[in-house]
């Protein structure tokens, strides 16, 4: 009873503190000097049309290295946890409609060729790596709750997911060598504003993220389930 | 501030109130889940400017008249990489949940009792 009083006594407390960035801060009528830098200069220095591409692939690049390496160690920590024991007995499933099964298989291809899209358009509409990878992994789900038999080894997961990380550092630490910095996305020609081949880098790191967000959450998806995938 | 900030104050308070009473591990990582959701709603309506319009560049927003029409980016980058982090700890915990389960039969934080004194 008294645990019950003192957390509305938390949280009343913590509502309190809440409040006066609700009464007293007032919304901004201009962005802030970094963002009117990025917004300014971002287009012509980097040629990608969605800025807040240009913010996380280039600008902000160091941070999504680090986001991707947070997400890495994320399914490791998951895989390790749930990693599957030989004589672990397999759980009776029931089978999937005849509806589901079709129209996963219709679907999933479908799915499959969204996500790739929505990551190689991540410099020109809203998209990129994670949410693209993000659709990947979710026709993957799809086909496990179809019941349809995807035979993915692990052994290509691994690799997709190691080789695109290194890739990834690779092109950031070609980024000093040939351009500005590190994660510089100028090492590519900038191309024609708002095309497909253009934004320098952007595409093919955006690309790269994708396949790694992709394959980690589907390794994650498949530690969490009890059969082989 | 806008209604969105005092949504996500809001729900960001209904989780935290999740995490605190309940006993059930799996409703405190939805609560959890919740105060993340919230935060991101704080986070994306900080970066929000009256009017106008998403930070992508095309025929009807011309670099030119970008600085004028558009809204803040960075807020929505940041918030991008918190939701990957949030998946991220969200799919650890839930792992935790199961490892415990399977030790202990139980998901109730009251029949955990190793780390109390």
């Amino acid at each position: 009873m008294i645990k019950k009083y003192a957390v509305l006594l938390l949280l009343g407390a913590f509502a309190l503190m809440l409040l006066p960035f609700v009464t007293e801060v007032t919304p901004f009528e201009e962005l802030s000097p970094v963002a009117q830098k990025y917004v300014k200069d971002g287009p012509d220095e980097l040629g990608s049309a969605n800025l807040v591409s240009s913010v996380i692939v280039t600008y902000r690049g160091l941070d999504t290295l680090g986001e991707v390496a947070v997400l890495f160690i994320a399914a490791a920590g998951v895989g390790f946890m749930l990693r599957r024991r030989g004589d672990a007995k397999k759980p009776v499933k029931r089978e999937a409609s005849g509806i589901l099964r079709s129209g996963t298989v219709f679907l999933f291809p479908l799915v499959l060729l969204y996500g790739i899209y929505i990551f190689l358009h991540g410099h020109l509409t809203p998209g990129g790596g994670f949410q693209g990878g993000v659709v990947i992994a979710s026709g993957i789900v799809l086909l496990l709750l179809a019941g349809v038999s995807a035979k993915i080894s692990g052994t290509v997961l691994h690799w997709i997911e190691s080789l695109s990380g290194a890739v990834y550092v690779a092109l950031g630490v070609l980024g000093i060598v040939l351009a500005a910095g590190f994660l510089d996305n100028r090492i590519l020609p900038a191309g024609e504003f708002g095309r497909l081949l253009s934004a320098g880098a952007i595409p093919l790191i955006y690309s790269l993220i994708g396949l790694k967000v992709g394959a980690e959450l589907v390794g994650i998806i498949d530690a969490m389930q009890k059969d082989e995938l | 501030m806008t209604l969105i900030t005092i949504l996500g104050f809001i729900l960001i308070v209904i989780g935290i109130w999740g995490m605190l009473s309940q006993s059930n591990i799996i409703k405190i990582i939805i609560g959890f889940s919740i105060v993340d959701t919230g935060i991101h709603l704080v986070m994306v309506s900080i970066g929000y400017l009256k009017d106008r319009t998403a930070p992508i560049l095309d025929e009807t927003v011309g670099k030119a008249e970008a600085l004028a029409r558009v809204v803040d980016p960075v807020p929505s980058a940041l918030v991008l990489t918190a939701i990957v982090i949030g998946l991220a700890v969200t799919a650890l915990m839930l792992a935790y949940a199961v490892k415990l389960h399977e030790m202990k039969g139980s998901l109730d934080i009251h029949d955990l009792k190793e780390l109390k004194w």
